[in-house]
């Protein structure tokens, strides 16, 4: 792909027993130092990807190239990645200084280098003075950093992450987050890390590829997927959003105006198009908001803001944010509406029935091809 | 109120007569057993009650029969070689079974155990007419290869738990870690799968140092212990030292089974701990 | 960074030779492989012999040879001789009390563990499984200590003088046999048993107390059902193998507890007519079968009607 990603995986395909495509002709660049994530729904072949560069399966069809050489062939335990494993895989009949050193054995070294180096990895993750403890005893956050210390011991040049935070509990799983994102700085090197987790792919990459039944949809940071969605699939997948069906009507100076359903005409800058949209006049387009880029007001807002009036059906207060369900005319499902509490409110301020005005800034919409 | 107490003081009768029930079905397994022992140590030729007083003259002439310890020689020569080899294959097929996805693993897997639901009589004369057949004399060794025949069944039930309640990502991590297939087995697999291979070995031991209708239509003319039994229960006295042999492999039966299930369940509770996300 | 001398993928790619690349791709190739050692000794010491048991009871035995044009007179034998019929009737009526009294037995005791023993389970479960690995022939043994005319019943009854000849009922005839047997298999029924009870959820009992069920429409209604796997394969394993039990009728018997195995064993000994006794086995194969098939269907049927 590009002259500098350090794996590339080039028309890979992998076809199971049954003829099932885990992987459908994925196109993948990774760069060196770079922290990738796989993100897609459960059995959307991510995991199968990542087993792919870690050397457990091999593709059906084309090849993956590991700092520039095809790896075909090459079994796991020669490849310069190393792994966590979804179930962290603990030797369960080893300490925890024997699972960390378990890759060192191979390298023959010296008793005082070879505790030293099981030393460092244990202080990298936070357990020193673990070492002796069954692997019985760990609980799963302590689990995951061995599995983390085994690995980065072996000083990869990728570690892989397959979903290694989705055995924790909420409040750890933050945590750890964090200090993943930490380690990766600290050591440099690439992970690339699998998850079905949204907010943590966006928090924690680089760089996101989303893939859904096998298919690569989009490879981009998460400012650009979450607000360039390249199809309604991404869109849909990430965050939560609105989906108008319209017609294009015609292109005026650097806006399109748009026919959409609930919303009549509207204007949006050409550059709210993505993902190749086309703007011929009668051509179909999707409009998509998200819930927090509408406002909510009693009086019409001033502007030449994009406005319709609606309905209130259901309002729920979160705390920092309340949720609207808002039924607009010409359409059948309610709008999502999300708003920010930036004043200290004590009353209800949209009660079920309140007639309100509902608008959004031109740029802030985004246009899609219709699927 | 007072019916509730009622069906409660009823179902509370009715676990206590259950439990006098198990009791004496205990007694009732354990009972016609006991007598062997006990009656191997009484100072008489006739085996009734009352006792005669404590002796251990009949150990001491079993031990001294030599054609006893011969066939208990054989019998130990047959029951090691039919754990080792059906041990061996019982890993094979229970890796085979449980790690890899094939067409036609169910009617393999029952193949395999079929031997269990057949007869030991029909076993025994069709292996003894295919020996006839190939004109291949009957020696210890057909008598194995029968025993291994139904020992397979229990080592690859034994093995196959063990094996199901492996982690395959363990494996996986050692070939990432660096290891080859060959110390991938040597320093994950067997140490994990070790308690099942023991408890494997004991139990085939078992069953093949017990078995008596296939060695009998199998053995020639070398019997092994239980035809060595069935062939001296025929006359009266021999009686008494019959019975200080059966107690004696009673006991050591006893102590082989017990050991072996506890290894079987602390393997068991090991995979649950290590094999499992463990999360506390 | 494209590829150069010092690449970090440092195996050669010809590590791997075609057939192995084969193996390591395919899953089932691997698998087979496995299993291969095992299925030829299976083939080699079961599926061959019995093969030539069939062929066997299609020939016939001249003297001492046998004439190999296929035949089916030793089926017809083996349905209409009085002697043959009589014993496999005997057989089936043995076998049948014999299963039908172990699991009754067993059922309670399998319960009782299951759901009432709190604290020394392990206890119990060691107990019940140490006479199944025991010495067979030891256990029958033990019974012909008891029941025999020497033995511990007759002997002491006669010695403290309340008879004066052996009790002829406990000893050679079918009741000792099933007794026997009973016993024998005892462990048999109470594993498979204990096992499907202890997989119900503890849950579904509660939700059927919960709709107002009492202990015993629980037991009628949840239980039974969830347990009948285990009851149908405690039943087939005392019932196939008991068939062919030839230890205990030929210890405790008698002539007139003689079962059909007994018959079989006679054929390949003294007998020396071994078509006839490839006959007897094909036919006892067969019979087993079907009743065990039905016996089957028919208890599945009838689990199927509790609502």
């Amino acid at each position: 792909m590009s002259e500098q990603a350090y794996i590339d995986i080039v028309g890979v395909t992998k076809r199971f027993a049954g003829g099932v495509k885990a992987v459908d002709n994925a196109n993948l660049g990774i760069k060196r130092g770079e922290f990738f994530s796989l993100l897609g729904p459960s059995g959307c072949g991510k995991t199968t990807l990542l087993r792919m560069i870690a050397g457990f399966e091999f593709p059906s069809e084309g090849e993956i190239r590991i700092d520039g050489q095809n790896v075909e062939g090459v079994a796991a335990n020669y490849r310069p990645t190393n792994m966590v494993f979804q179930s962290y895989a603990i030797f369960p009949h080893l300490n925890v200084r024997d699972n960390v050193a378990y890759g060192l054995r191979k390298d023959r070294l010296s008793r005082s280098e070879l505790n030293k180096r099981v030393d460092e990895a244990l202080n990298m993750v936070k357990l020193q003075g673990f070492g002796a403890r069954q692997s019985s005893q760990l609980s799963g956050g302590q689990r995951q950093r061995v599995a983390l210390a085994r690995a980065l011991i072996k000083r990869p040049k990728v570690l892989l992450l397959d979903e290694p935070l989705s055995a924790l509990d909420k409040k750890l799983r933050e945590e750890m987050q964090f200090e993943l994102r930490q380690l990766q700085q600290n050591v440099g090197i690439t992970f690339v890390f699998v998850t079905h987790d949204q907010e943590e792919a966006l928090s924690l990459s680089d760089r996101v590829a989303v893939m859904f039944s096998g298919k690569i949809l989009q490879v981009a940071g998460a400012r650009q997927l979450y607000e360039s969605p390249s199809s309604r699939a991404v869109a849909d997948f990430i965050g939560s959003i609105n989906f108008f069906p319209g017609v294009v009507k015609g292109i005026e100076g650097q806006e399109i105006v748009v026919e959409a359903e609930g919303l009549g005409l509207l204007r949006a800058p050409i550059a709210a198009g993505t993902g190749g949209a086309s703007f011929k006049p009668g051509s179909a387009i999707l409009v998509a908001i998200r819930p927090e880029k509408l406002s909510l007001s009693v009086e019409p807002p001033p502007g030449n803001a994009i406005t319709v009036k609606g309905t209130v059906l259901t309002s729920a207060y979160l705390g920092d944010r309340s949720h609207y369900h808002v039924r607009i005319p010409g359409r059948e499902a309610p709008v999502a509406v999300s708003g920010t509490q930036s004043a200290r409110s004590l009353d209800v301020l949209h009660a079920h029935g309140t007639d309100i005005y509902l608008s959004v800034s031109g740029s802030s919409v985004i246009l899609l091809p219709p699927d | 109120m007072s019916s509730e107490r009622k069906a409660a003081a009823r179902q509370r009768r009715g676990v206590w007569a259950l439990g006098a029930f198990a009791i004496l079905y205990l007694v009732f397994l354990y009972l016609p057993v006991l007598f062997l022992p006990l009656f191997s140590f009484n100072d008489s030729r006739f085996i009734a009650f009352p006792l005669q007083g404590f002796t251990l003259a009949w150990y001491e002439e079993m031990l001294a029969d030599d054609a006893m310890l011969n066939a208990l020689g054989n019998s130990l020569q047959v029951g090691i070689s039919v754990a080792i080899l059906s041990t061996i294959l019982g890993l094979l097929g229970a890796k085979a079974v449980t790690r890899y996805a094939m067409p036609g693993k169910e009617a393999i897997t029952a193949f395999i155990m079929l031997p269990l639901f057949i007869p030991e009589i029909i076993l025994g004369i069709s292996i003894l007419i295919l020996w006839s057949a190939l004109d291949f004399p009957l020696s210890l060794m057909t008598v194995a290869m029968g025993h291994t025949l139904i020992c397979v069944p229990f080592a690859m039930a034994v093995l196959t738990s063990r094996l199901d309640g492996f982690d395959q990502s363990l494996e996986e991590a050692s070939l990432d870690l660096g290891e080859n297939a060959w110390m991938t087995f040597w320093r994950v697999t067997f140490p994990l799968v070790m308690p099942g291979i023991a408890s494997s070995l004991l139990l085939t031991f078992i069953v093949s140092f017990d078995e008596f209708l296939i060695a009998f239509f199998l053995s020639g003319t070398e019997p092994t212990l239980p035809v060595f039994m069935w062939s001296e229960l025929r006359f009266p006295s021999k009686l008494p030292r019959m019975l200080a042999l059966g107690a004696l492999i009673l006991l050591a039966s006893c102590v082989l089974v017990v050991f072996a299930e506890w290894l079987r369940r602390r393997g068991v509770s090991d995979a649950e701990r290590g094999g499992g996300y463990g999360i506390t | 960074m494209t590829a150069t001398t010092s690449s970090d993928v440092r195996a050669p790619t010809h590590r791997f030779g075609a057939l192995s690349r084969l193996l390591q791709r395919s899953e089932a190739a691997q698998g087979y492989a496995l299993l291969s050692p095992v299925m030829i000794i299976m083939f080699a010491v079961l599926a061959a012999p019995l093969v030539l048991l069939a062929l066997y009871s299609l020939w016939t035995q001249v003297g001492f040879t046998v004439d190999r044009t296929f035949t089916l007179d030793r089926y017809a034998d083996a349905f209409t001789r009085d002697t043959y019929r009589e014993l496999f009737l005997r057989t089936l009526w043995v076998s049948s009390l014999v299963t039908i009294t172990t699991v009754l037995i067993a059922y309670p005791v399998a319960y009782y563990v299951v759901f009432h023993v709190k604290r020394n389970k392990f206890v119990w479960l060691v107990l019940l499984t140490i006479p199944f690995w025991t010495s067979y022939l030891l256990r029958i043994f033990a019974w012909k200590i008891v029941l025999g005319y020497g033995g511990v019943i007759n002997a002491s009854l006669m010695r403290v003088g309340i008879i004066d000849a052996p009790l002829e009922f406990l000893l050679y005839n079918p009741t000792a046999v099933v007794i026997t047997l009973a016993h024998a298999y005892a462990t048999f029924a109470i594993l498979p048993i204990y096992v499907s009870l202890e997989k119900i959820d503890r849950s579904l009992l509660e939700a059927a107390a919960d709709l107002g069920d009492g202990p015993w429409r629980r037991f009628w209604r949840i239980t039974l059902p969830l347990s009948m796997p285990g009851v149908i394969a405690a039943a087939v394993v005392i019932f196939v193998p008991t068939t062919g039990d030839y230890v205990t009728p030929a210890l405790l018997g008698g002539p007139k507890g003689v079962m059909i195995a007994n018959m079989i064993q006679l054929q390949f000994g003294k007998i020396n007519d071994w078509p006839m006794g490839a006959a007897l086995a094909m036919s006892s194969i067969a019979m087993v079968a079907i009743i065990t098939v039905f016996f089957v269907w028919a208890l599945r049927y009838a689990t199927g009607r509790i609502r």
